[in-house]
């Protein structure tokens, strides 16, 4: 097989400033960040998470995602635990400037994905230098 | 004639010192598990897996996410579950440029064994936000059955 396996990846707790008041579990998802020419895309692993729970936000140049995952109650009596279910949250600075008017965000099977254009550069003026 | 320190001999052994670490050792074994009252053992494989255990059935939940239910196959094979799936790559636009790469490709293939049969033809699988919740209803010599007492 060709194929690359999936290896699983060590959830890492989230870095918060500050502590939260709840006790809740945060972690930072995986992220892809790239860049084309027109926009920046920020796609981040949030499993568990639907559109309401998502929170966005470009201040000062700081991308803030926030991923807030309902409680499921699961009944019974739980016979393996590989892993512990929380909420996301994970800050970048962000060095483009970006049109904060086009944002952009969408999320399918868990995967948060934020479009995020660049500001169109403001054009060069030349400046006649005139001869007196 | 060779010379032996004090301090070099050997402290008074007393026989029953090891048993006792030891037993010592099993009771610190006992208790860890009995305020865990679970096992958390970290996966090796992917994906990791939570496993509940109802009165009639078992719940199996997953977190998958970037992997669409076409992209998934479970079966079943006695009392081994299998899930299998792949998560297909991202476009390889050679216009992009990466800033950050955490998020992986590839597929996976994962077997549990679970610890009671199940029914077979009582499974359903459903996949919501990237978790997959996997129910198996318990075969039905394996639930358990309330056995009422009669009193003369």
């Amino acid at each position: 097989m060709s194929e690359k396996q999936l290896q699983v990846q060590e959830k890492q707790s989230a870095r918060t400033q500050g502590e939260t008041t709840k006790n809740e579990t945060y972690y930072a998802p995986q992220v892809d960040i790239y860049e084309t020419e027109k926009e920046v895309i920020v796609v981040a692993d949030m499993p568990g998470v639907q559109p309401e729970g998502v929170d966005l936000s470009l201040e000062d140049n700081i991308l803030t995602i926030q991923g807030r995952r309902k409680e499921v109650a699961h009944s019974g009596r739980m016979v393996l635990e590989e892993y512990e279910p929380g909420h996301y949250l994970r800050r970048f600075t962000v060095a483009e400037t970006i049109d904060q008017e086009g944002i952009e965000a969408s999320l399918a099977d868990g995967v948060l994905r934020v479009r995020l254009p660049k500001a169109a550069p403001a054009q060069p003026k030349k400046i006649a230098v005139k001869i007196g | 004639m060779a010379f032996i320190r004090f301090s070099d001999r050997p402290a008074f052994r007393n026989p029953w010192v090891e048993f006792e670490r030891i037993r010592q050792g099993l009771d610190e074994l006992s208790r860890s598990y009995a305020e865990k009252g679970k096992a958390q053992i970290r996966a090796n494989v992917y994906p990791p897996l939570n496993i509940y255990e109802e009165t009639d059935k078992m719940v199996v939940t997953a977190e998958i996410p970037g992997i669409k239910a076409e992209d998934l196959e479970i079966s079943i094979e006695g009392e081994t579950l299998t899930i299998q799936g792949k998560r297909s790559s991202r476009q390889d636009d050679f216009t992009i440029s990466y800033h950050r790469r955490e998020i992986e490709s590839g597929s996976f293939s994962r077997a549990v064994s679970l610890p009671v049969k199940v029914d077979v033809e009582k499974i359903s699988a459903k996949l919501l936000d990237g978790i997959l919740t996997v129910t198996l209803m318990k075969a039905a010599e394996a639930t358990p059955r309330q056995i009422k007492v009669n009193a003369d």
